[in-house]
């Protein structure tokens, strides 16, 4: 009970998180882009947009900071036996994030935000690109520490407890090298078609059509080789699980049975879960699972029912297979959804090259929804990572049973998944609200320039904002 | 000395470093609905913060990650012990840390008091419930054999705890009445300078009780410690420069008693780390808890090249930001909405 308690508690904190957190990553990198154009050629249009999109990333930063607190302590609030166990190893990346990567992104944040008009222009570009430095060291330790419990390295065994021998090893940990890329290429994939959907959207409406554009045509510029890349760098990281954490792969293409060579992919089934072998696959890819799983259309994928048989060889009896229906899905959910981001992106660069991006009625009113897409790719591929490594906590180390805290009642954590899930829906709303809000706003005006248009005139949130922003004590 | 011995003095000097900084945003964050007559001037009190606050805030992770990393038993015991204290921790640092964003974001009066009690209630119960926490560390919490914690959420409620939760609030209070006294001019600084000096004298009282009771309750020494006798004076000073005036001396004076306060947990505490009223023998103690040489080893590399770094471009963000604040001369008394005619 307590460990199902404590799964659905962690799973529902670290999604909501990472709802947050690739938006988060993914603008700053964007609104350093923008920014540095301003400073570089000097033009204005830059600036507007980047203190424009400064606003989104804003919004979406604060709440990412105080969910990734929860984070920080949960560990030790809901699996104190697995944080007094593999602290030594896990928590040390989990301070350096701290140390090296938040202090980081926190202060300069804080200097960015204020700094508008206390810094040189030239100062104040380096606080940005500091912020999104952090925000990319952060995932690195993060990652480390995520890989390290998919793929345990760099310690050995002494009276029954892993201590870390070598901490270089986690940086160099196969599935870190593979799983880290993944997560920085989807967290540019999720801000650049944020600030595609807002561009398309307030082009669609013929507002400020030439400074949208710009800020359409660099969204795109990264969201085209970044969607490419992280499908290509996912089907690798695939091939890393394949040898470290067959089980996953297996569960993902509800594989019962191993296949020796050339195994097909099933497109969908029908069907299919941990008390049904046999589900109805339809539209059988050939080769494409063996290719997936090993780079090779001859490569072998061993199948669920062998690999737990191997397992309680290994590990003793027991059930090591995950959840086969979450895996199935989490897995083409997260692909299909590439894909179709994928797609959208090329069509997207094509009128670019055709010079239609601005009259392209159909791709300017799709652009918005697509925003909705990265948001559930990014949440089926941490299912799929998370899930398919359960039954284990850290993999072949210590099981998820093992790890939950003993001292804590099913009531506290109860008590703690109504209160954050009634403030994450609360938060939910809010942020959504402001990211509408603020995204639909007019451009704001540039104060330097000192011209009202009269389609701000109405707009609460505009005219006075860049204003605001200069005056120290006005910015909040 | 031991690995295990530094890390404790590097987790000590975290919270030390964590209420320093941020036991003056809190009290801002407190003071900010009282002193603050009206919406523009509450938000000129909120900004004296604005940039800073959100690295502050970041010792907290750090001080946490750092006991994670260096005491994993520590943190395991801790954290689950104070399960639900987390919890109620947890939502106040939520309601503070999204009301800097979001207060403006939204042009209704509802909204806005909304979030400025948020912030104002917030600020209070988080120097309580840290406080609460470390006070429980020395005064003990039924702990067994296993380190478990055995008793429930309102086990956490020792009366030491909450003396010292009570004290962290009241000092906290204090820092951030004498940083306004620095950050602001005119009305809101005489202002500032009145809320010091009254607060100076609770804060004298609290202290004396809180070192009194550390030291005849729950240390075993005659004499008591150095930094304990130097934050009560520095307590006392703070009182004395307030009504002095002495802004800048009576915000430093509030700094030491305050890291003092904090400090002098740690140094009852060592080299125990969390203390077991079941028996003596279940204590937590740094060489029980701490992490293997390898592990403080890294830690210790990190922590001596990045801690340096961090302290100098922090310092540098304060710099930039020294200047004191002032209202925009408005004409009305309510700012909001204003703000755009002065522009």
């Amino acid at each position: 009970m307590n460990l199902d308690l404590a799964r659905w508690q962690f799973a529902m904190t670290s999604i909501y998180h990472f709802l947050f957190v690739p938006v988060t990553m993914g603008l700053a990198f964007l609104v350093a882009l923008l920014e540095t154009a301003w400073y570089r050629n000097g033009d204005e249009t830059y600036r507007r947009l980047a203190r424009f999109f400064g606003a989104l990333l804003l919004i979406n930063v604060a709440i990412g900071v105080v969910t990734g607190l929860i984070q920080e302590f949960e560990f030790g609030m809901n699996w104190s036996a697995y944080s007094r166990l593999v602290g030594n190893v896990f928590g040390g990346p989990l301070a350096m994030e701290g140390l090296v990567a938040f202090f980081l992104e926190s202060t300069f944040l804080g200097i960015w935000i204020f700094g508008w008009n206390r810094l040189s222009k030239k100062a104040h570009l380096v606080t940005i690109w500091l912020v999104a430095a952090g925000t990319i060291l952060s995932a690195a330790f993060i990652m480390a520490a995520n890989s390290w419990m998919q793929h345990p390295v760099g310690y050995t065994m002494k009276n029954g407890e892993p201590q870390l021998t070598n901490i270089w090893a986690l940086f160099t940990n196969p599935t870190f090298v593979w799983a880290y890329p993944h997560v920085l290429l989807a967290a540019l994939v999720t801000g650049s078609i944020i600030m595609l959907g807002v561009a398309a959207w307030q082009m669609h409406r013929q507002r400020a059509v030439e400074v949208f554009r710009r800020a359409a045509v660099i969204s795109l510029a990264v969201l085209l080789p970044s969607i490419v890349l992280a499908i290509f760098v996912g089907s690798e990281l695939g091939v890393v699980e394949e040898k470290y954490q067959p089980m996953k792969i297996a569960a993902a293409e509800a594989l019962w049975n191993s296949c020796p060579s050339h195994c097909p992919f099933s497109a969908i089934q029908i069907g299919g879960g941990n008390n049904d072998e046999t589900p109805t696959q339809i539209i059988n890819i050939p080769w494409l699972l063996s290719i997936l799983a090993t780079n090779s259309p001859n490569g072998p994928v061993q199948g669920l029912n062998q690999l737990n048989a191997q397992y309680q060889k290994e590990y003793g009896p027991g059930n090591y297979v995950p959840n086969v229906f979450i895996q199935y899905w989490s897995m083409r959910v997260m692909a299909y959804l590439a894909t179709l981001i994928m797609l959208f992106a090329l069509w997207g660069g094509w009128l670019i090259y055709r010079k239609k991006l601005g009259h392209a009625k159909w791709f300017l009113r799709i652009a918005p929804w697509v925003v909705i897409l990265p948001f559930l790719m990014n949440t089926a591929g941490w299912l799929l990572t998370e899930n398919g490594r359960q039954p284990w906590i850290v993999q072949g180390l210590m099981k998820t049973a093992n790890g939950v805290s003993p001292s804590v009642s099913a009531t506290d954590i109860w008590i703690s998944i109504l209160v954050f899930l009634a403030i994450f829906v609360a938060l939910g709303v809010a942020d959504a609200w402001m990211m509408l809000r603020y995204g639909r706003r007019p451009l704001g005006q540039d104060p330097l320039a000192k011209i009202t248009s009269p389609e701000d005139a109405g707009s609460p949130a505009s005219g006075t904002e860049f204003a605001d922003d200069d005056e120290s004590a006005l910015v909040y | 000395m031991t690995l295990g011995d530094f890390w404790f003095i590097v987790v000590a000097v975290l919270w030390v470093g964590f209420f320093i900084l941020e036991g003056f945003d809190l009290g801002v964050g407190m003071l900010h609905s009282f002193l603050g007559r009206t919406d523009m001037e509450r938000r000129v009190l909120i900004n004296t913060i604005g940039p800073v606050w959100d690295g502050n805030e970041v010792w907290l992770i750090v001080a946490g990650a750092a006991i994670f990393a260096a005491f994993p038993g520590w943190y395991a015991t801790m954290f689950s012990a104070l399960y639900l204290a987390v919890v109620l921790l947890l939502i106040a640092l939520m309601v503070r840390g999204l009301t800097f964003e979001y207060q403006r974001k939204f042009d209704d009066p509802r909204w806005r008091t909304f979030w400025r009690w948020g912030m104002t209630v917030a600020s209070a119960v988080i120097p309580f419930l840290i406080g609460l926490a470390l006070g429980d560390l020395l005064h003990g919490l039924p702990i067994n054999s296993q380190h478990e914690y055995t008793g429930g959420f309102w086990n956490l409620f020792t009366p030491f705890g909450v003396w010292m939760g009570l004290t962290m609030v009241v000092l906290s209070l204090l820092m951030g009445a004498t940083y306004l006294t620095l950050k602001t001019t005119g009305e809101l600084h005489a202002r500032a300078q009145r809320a010091a000096t009254g607060i100076a004298a609770v804060a004298v009282v609290v202290s004396f009780g809180f070192f009194t009771w550390v030291h005849v309750g729950l240390s075993t020494g005659f004499v008591p410690e150095p930094l304990e006798a130097l934050a009560l004076m520095a307590v006392i000073a703070a009182a004395w420069l307030t009504s002095a005036k002495a802004d800048g001396w009576a915000f430093v004076a509030a700094a030491v008693g305050i890291g003092g306060t904090v400090g002098s947990i740690f140094t009852e505490l060592f080299p125990r780390v969390m203390i077991s009223t079941t028996n003596t023998a279940y204590n937590l103690t740094v060489g029980n808890t701490a992490s293997p040489p390898y592990t403080l080893k890294v830690m210790t590399v990190i922590a001596v090249v990045m801690v340096p770094v961090v302290v100098i471009y922090q310092a540098w963000a304060y710099h930039i930001f020294r200047a004191r604040l002032t209202a925009p001369k408005v004409g009305t008394d309510d700012g909001a909405g204003v703000v755009a005619e002065t522009t």
